[in-house]
């Protein structure tokens, strides 16, 4: 049986595996942003803070009125992208003439309003979440959770289903076109700031998709968001600002990289995302997916 | 009339002197320092501040105190530096006296320095690592409530008693997890266990898995997890998913609050062992603390570490006020070693030359969701682990206020 620097292949698959898993909430979350940016051109702070709703939402649901986890998983992302909508009306809509630094501010003081009205009311320790669908199968080189399976299968489907909307259907052409030229666009008739509206909604309800998806396994706790928010956006930085597909290929191979790191180095595996970012960032400034504006 | 009136003011002033003076600033100002946002903020935060105000309410009840105690609090977000700098600001310009609660041990150990340089008290609480009483013991720390070598002695000690004796560690990277595994593979290795591997994973963690997947192939009988707060919760549900625990292995969490009981439920976390220095549901007094913080605490119930900081200022106030004084940080700590403790949570105890606070350790084990009988009747108690031997023998610490 062959080594990899001492860790047997075994361990490696898993680890792998695992990075696979973990890659599939940082592309969950990448997208939705990447979504936001490149149609918007608005850097939403408040993403870890809808995430964290997300799961919220699906704590909510199930204490307060007995909906289970699968309703939730169609539910929240609604209700929580229907908050996303109404914030993008009354606040958002009436930066766009300003510059990108504004609309960041705003969702990064939005955010911290949500995460602090939740540690009032729910305090930090986290809720209890049950998982959906407990037990697992055994492969042979690990032991695979259903519900860790189902997440990556959930979020490679959403990933590729938003990719071919955006970059293959026509409603994906008009946004593009809203976002190079919107007058020209208005001027065939497309109402483009209610377009606008409704991405900003369905990136929003990414975020709380990933938040459900993650209730089970992490923590349901006001800082979850925080926490994972930063790596996000390394991650966002590193497929290039609002590349659809840099954002869905980065976040699994980051999730990959960071697993292997954790065998490797484990005291590392919180830095080594950014090191890639500052990496590329000297050597690709516009990310590895993105093209220079 | 005039020279007399003014006179009889120098007079006053001149009499009332000697009384004032030796309260610094007229004031008995009580910092508690805290994480009030982050993972430790329910096990420590606005409680300990509530639990704090407290102690001052019953001790003024009983004894005729000084008429100027005032408590402020910070959050140290658990990093050294903010921790830091706060201090220095309460003790350099805001005349704080006392520093008390502090959880997260690299800030702890930080504001233990700070302290022995401007001769103030430090009454730690919420922080674990034993070295506060060991190689890093000043004049003016004192160490109240629990420590990694006490939790080592009571949950090392019984998990290996039940045949648990391959170790493998899943330890939070910073002094106290650090501390926590030490004192531990300790205790392992002097009952005849081995500890065959450790993981040290970011603080805090998100994801564990990859670290709990090491740990299995580790084969290991125990995974110990030196960790806490929302770091040990999310290992536990994590290790229940991978199926750590049907594959044969035990988990033993060494420190584990209720308030991580609270947040796992108690399906998850039933039949788990842990060591604890004070339980709401363990005397009447208890019962009677934990019902008024309840009210104001939005329905939880205290944690050790909010008991032992209301100990901890109550004892302190003791101390001040024989002295007449809480000038000289130093003179107010001997005095409060030289003291016998006495309150309604912690009963009777003492306080060693090392600045350790000695009582008794409970060892309890989690009740399973059929025993339990309502919210918060979480425990039921395996064992008593008496002061004498709840805490690391006094000439075994390398403390160098310790006379050999």
């Amino acid at each position: 049986m062959f080594e990899l620097i001492g860790v047997p292949p075994q361990a490696l698959f898993g680890q792998l595996l695992l990075g696979l898993i973990n890659g599939a909430f940082y592309a969950l979350l990448s997208l939705g942003l990447a979504v936001i940016f490149g149609m918007l051109n608005v850097i939403n702070f408040a993403h870890g803070a809808q995430y964290m709703m997300g799961a919220f939402g699906a704590w909510m649901l199930l204490q307060y009125v007995g909906i289970p986890y699968w309703g939730a998983l169609l539910v929240v992302p609604v209700i929580i992208g229907a908050t996303g909508i109404i914030l993008e009306r009354l606040l958002l809509a009436r930066l766009y003439h300003l510059d990108h630094l504004y609309g960041l501010l705003l969702t990064f003081g939005l955010a911290l309003i949500f995460e602090g009205l939740f540690r009032k009311q729910y305090g930090s320790s986290g809720l209890p979440y049950a998982n959906p669908i407990p037990g697992g199968t055994n492969l042979g080189f690990m032991f695979l959770p259903w519900y860790r399976g189902w997440v990556v299968l959930i979020s490679i489907v959403v990933c590729l289903a938003t990719w071919f909307m955006i970059e293959k259907t026509k409603l994906g052409s008009y946004l593009r076109a809203a976002t190079e030229n919107p007058t020209l666009v208005r001027a065939f008739g497309i109402n483009v700031p209610r377009m606008m509206t409704l991405t900003y909604g369905f990136g929003v309800g990414l975020a709380a998709l990933a938040g459900v998806l993650a209730a089970p396994i992490y923590s349901v706790n006001p800082i979850m968001g925080s926490n994972l928010i930063i790596v996000v956006f390394a991650v966002v930085v590193i497929g290039g600002m609002g590349s659809i597909m840099g954002s869905i290929v980065t976040g699994f191979g980051l999730g990959v990289i960071e697993g292997l790191t954790k065998v490797f180095y484990p005291e590392a595996s919180n830095t080594v995302i950014f090191i890639i970012m500052a990496i590329v960032l000297m050597l690709r400034p516009a990310g590895l997916f993105g093209t220079p504006r | 009339m005039r020279l007399k009136t003014l006179a009889l003011a120098a007079a006053a002033a001149v009499a009332a002197t000697p009384a004032m003076a030796q309260y610094s600033n007229d004031t008995i100002k009580i910092g508690v320092m805290n994480d009030q946002s982050g993972l430790y903020a329910d096990l420590s935060g606005q409680g300990s501040v509530w639990a704090a105000r407290r102690a001052v309410a019953d001790f003024c009840k009983t004894t005729k105190c000084h008429d100027k105690i005032e408590i402020v609090f910070a959050d140290h977000q658990n990093k050294p530096d903010i921790g830091s700098t706060t201090v220095r600001q309460w003790f350099d310009v805001d005349n704080v006296d006392v520093v008390v609660d502090v959880p997260t041990s690299s800030v702890a150990l930080a504001v233990n320095n700070i302290t022995k340089e401007k001769n103030k008290v430090f009454l730690v609480s919420g922080a674990a690592a034993s070295d506060l009483t060991g190689k890093a013991c000043t004049p003016n720390t004192v160490h109240w409530t629990y420590d990694t070598w006490a939790l080592a002695n009571g949950t090392g000690n019984a998990v290996v008693k039940t045949g648990g004796d391959t170790w493998f560690f899943l330890t939070a990277d910073y002094a106290f997890g650090h501390a926590l595994e030490r004192d531990t593979a300790a205790v392992v290795e002097k009952s005849g266990g081995k500890v065959v591997g450790r993981v040290r994973h970011p603080f805090p963690g998100q994801d564990f898995s990859s670290f709990l997947l090491q740990a299995q192939s580790s084969k290991a009988k125990i995974i110990g997890l030196a960790n806490a707060g929302s770091d040990t919760t999310k290992s536990i549900k994590q290790a229940a998913e991978f199926g750590i625990v049907q594959g044969g292995q035990k988990l033993a969490g060494l420190l584990v609050f209720i308030t991580d009981v609270h947040a796992l439920s108690l399906k998850v976390a039933q039949g788990l062992i842990l060591t604890e220095a004070w339980y709401w549901d363990q005397t009447d007094a208890n019962r009677a603390f934990s019902a008024e913080f309840e009210k104001a605490n939005k329905g939880n119930k205290p944690t050790m570490v909010q008991a032992g900081v209301y100990s901890a200022v109550y004892h302190y106030l003791k101390a001040v006020h024989e002295l007449k004084s809480d000038a000289d940080g130093a003179a107010v700590v001997a005095k409060m070693k030289s003291m016998p403790t006495e309150d309604a949570l912690f009963g009777k105890g003492q306080i060693r030359a090392d600045g350790r606070k000695i009582h008794d350790m409970y060892l309890y084990e989690v009740k399973s969701p059929a025993e339990s009988k309502g919210p918060w009747d979480y425990y039921k108690l395996r064992a008593t682990i008496p002061a004498a031997e709840a805490f690391r023998p006094l000439d075994q610490g390398d403390c160098p206020l310790v006379k050999k």
